[in-house]
């Protein structure tokens, strides 16, 4: 568990970051999202201490980090950039396992470990561990430096924008593969955006920060259906809303018995796709896979009854 | 239209090496003189001797030359450049003996313009025809081991030995291995201390932006103080040293000499030291530097780790031009009493022998050249970031 007490960092008498506190909870994705000066970067920076903050203090697991010394705090926080941040005169391999060498980590151990890491991210470790950072695709870049942040199994992985470089296609690959592996690893990860689209998508926990202060915390159904304030209505997007709750919702919730036309939806898919399988097709309702009982429906006045509850 | 294949036919330096070398055949190749003092006679390639000793020699010359100005087979002009060279040396080896024999006890034969003018030529077309083959780093040391083997041979063989500067070395051996033992304690030494003292200079300037801007223009200014203004400002500083601070004297501080020669040097060499320090210390991409801070390295391991790697062609860098400036620089410390060929240089233009002067320059040359080409050699081979593969 990551507490946040009352965190503050004053520059030149105004204050970047004032009197944050928020607990993030072991093992879940929390997404901070702000405009560029909501002082949401410093925030991160100040949890493992690349910024002093003013006041306040930041809890890992009970302890506080300002009991330790920065760089060793370092070592057990996975951090992980935009741009990645690779070295780019080390292999593939030697920067993944850049934190377990300054761990101290034996030869073997980091090798594994390496090869874990790339099969994990679906990069065939034969092929990629001797390779230079300037010889990978920019997908594969941004993998290796999640990687790299994960090498050391730290106790808290934060992400600066991680995926701020990549094209729409790539981005939206990257954050389901680190979706998998935060779930497959039960890693504790805060990520930076300024993309709610984003925020919603991969978090458990979205805060929204506006100039310094953090404005609404809560589960992304939360932030979508009741916005605590203006500026996070207008983050959130009044057009979009219908749809951002829709997309939050899987099939499974309203799925029914029933017959209906045309190909058939599979059940992790969410109520946005299904909505938009009817709009397309022309359909009242689209079938939906379910495991043994054979196929169920989603119907477009179910979808509507369901968009209209707002939660 | 004929233009375009004989325009890729044929390579345009080339054939400027060609026209220039073909000229230069008909001025004066060797000189002939009665003492070593007095001006010689100048002789064309030709005259040197019969035409059964010139003629191998001048067909080399222009075989030469016409091999260098094609550009089909590439190879072939690094060929035609050792076969002019082969050529240039021929008439030299051919010529010397033919040229004394009857000529007198102090009679002196000496290359002339047009040998060292083509010499010129024929060194140009290799350094061109080898860029146009790029070779690695191991090839291009290879190569310049070979030319050094080869060159080693001519002069030991004493084929070389009629040439009035072989004469000139000849009543001087145990005054050029000093000289050239001081040359090499002077330039690397030099460099040596300049490193000691501009690495960690420069490291300090990366870090520190205000140290940066006072310590730069202070070093650009030392370096626009004129060499021998400089050697000449060391003389009254040095002798007021060594007269004045106790011990200084049995150290061998002294107005004239080794020491101010030596701290000028230094003072030369610390801006290029210092400069390229800053510079590749600021190569490294910010995005790594931050994410090495971020995982926990601490100041020296992100030097060590980071920049120092990423920096260290460029710091290298500053070390060629260090070296190859400090052994041109050297000989002016012949002036002050400072050793190496230098004194040679000075000792020649006293006394108007024009083969002395040279006997301290040549080796300046080559010393500077090698040195040279081996520290490209080096920034090569450390470059270990590989380019992007298209």
């Amino acid at each position: 568990m990551i507490e946040i007490d009352g965190i503050t960092k004053v520059y030149d008498g105004t204050a970047a970051v004032d009197n944050v506190s928020m607990i993030v909870e072991t093992g879940t994705i929390t997404v901070i999202v702000g405009t560029s000066g909501s002082g949401k970067t410093t925030l991160l920076r100040m949890i493992n201490r690349l910024v002093e903050p003013t006041s306040g203090e930041v809890r890992i697991n009970g302890d506080a980090t300002s009991a330790e010394k920065p760089h060793l705090l370092r070592r057990r926080i996975g951090y992980a950039i935009q741009g990645h941040g690779l070295f780019p005169h080390h292999t593939v391999a030697r920067n993944i396992g850049a934190v377990p060498e300054l761990l101290n980590w034996s030869k073997g151990d980091i090798r594994a470990r390496v090869d874990e890491l790339l099969t994990l991210l679906a990069m065939e470790p034969a092929q990629f561990r001797d390779r230079y950072p300037a010889e990978l695709s920019g997908g594969q870049q941004q993998r290796v430096g999640v990687a790299r942040a994960l090498a050391s199994r730290p106790d808290l992985l934060l992400m600066d924008e991680p995926f701020g470089a990549l094209d729409p296609i790539i981005r939206m690959r990257a954050q389901e593969d680190l979706r998998r592996i935060q779930q497959q690893l039960g890693s504790t990860i805060m990520l930076i955006t300024h993309d709610m689209e984003e925020a919603i998508r991969l978090g458990d926990r979205v805060a929204v920060m506006d100039a310094g202060r953090l404005v609404q915390h809560g589960t992304p159904a939360e932030i979508v259906a009741r916005p605590a304030t203006e500026f996070v209505a207008n983050m959130v997007g009044d057009v979009e809303r219908p749809l951002r709750l829709l997309s939050l919702v899987p099939v499974s919730e309203i799925m029914e018995e029933g017959p209906a036309e045309g190909d058939a939806l599979p059940a992790e898919a969410s109520l946005r796709d299904a909505l938009s399988a009817c709009l397309w097709t022309g359909r009242d309702a689209v079938p939906v896979m379910r495991d043994g009982s054979g196929p169920g429906r989603v119907t477009l006045a179910s979808i509507r009854a369901r968009a209209e509850r707002r939660a | 239209m004929p233009l375009p294949r004989s325009a890729s036919a044929l390579s345009p330096p080339g054939l400027l090496f060609a026209g220039l070398g073909l000229f230069l055949l008909v001025t004066p190749f060797m000189t002939l003189a009665a003492n070593r003092i007095v001006a010689g006679e100048g002789l064309r390639a030709w005259a040197l001797a019969g035409p059964g000793a010139t003629g191998a020699g001048l067909a080399a010359i222009v075989a030469g030359l016409l091999f260098g100005a094609q550009n089909v087979r590439r190879r072939l002009r690094l060929g035609g450049a050792a076969i002019g060279l082969c050529g240039l040396f021929w008439l030299i080896v051919r010529g010397a003996p033919a040229l004394l024999d009857g000529a007198g006890d102090y009679a002196r034969v000496s290359p002339a313009a047009g040998f060292w003018a083509l010499l010129m030529v024929f060194l140009l077309l290799m350094a061109d025809a080898l860029a146009q083959l790029s070779p690695g780093p191991l090839l291009r040391g290879g190569l310049l081991a070979l030319g050094l083997a080869v060159l080693a041979l001519l002069l030991g063989s004493g084929v070389l030995s009629d040439l009035s500067i072989a004469q000139e070395f000849a009543s001087r051996k145990s005054a050029f291995v000093a000289a050239t033992l001081r040359h090499l304690g002077l330039a690397f030494g030099s460099l040596a201390a300049a490193a000691l003292i501009g690495f960690p200079l420069g490291i300090l300037c990366h870090r520190k932006a205000r140290l940066r801007r006072t310590v730069l223009p202070m070093l650009s200014f030392l370096q626009t103080i004129p060499s021998l203004a400089m050697f000449g400002i060391m003389i009254p500083i040095l002798g007021w040293v060594g007269a004045s601070v106790p011990g200084a004297r049995t150290l061998g501080i002294a107005g004239i000499g080794f020491a101010p020669a030596f701290l000028a040097l230094v003072l030369y060499s610390l801006l290029p030291v210092v400069g390229n320090t800053v510079a590749g210390l600021a190569a490294a991409p910010p995005a790594a530097l931050e994410a090495a801070r971020g995982m926990g390295m601490t100041v020296g391991q992100r030097l060590l780790r980071v920049e120092l790697p990423l920096g260290l062609p460029v710091l290298l860098a500053g070390l060629r031009i260090v070296l190859v400036q400090n052994i041109g620089l050297a000989v002016i410390a012949g002036l002050i009493g400072g050793g190496g060929y230098g004194t040679f240089v000075f000792q020649g233009l006293n006394q108007t022998a024009t083969d002395l002067i040279l006997l301290g320059a040549l080796p300046t040359v080559l010393l500077a050249l090698v040195s040279a080409i081996v520290m490209d050699i080096l920034v090569d081979l450390v470059r270990a970031t590989p380019e992007a593969r298209p």
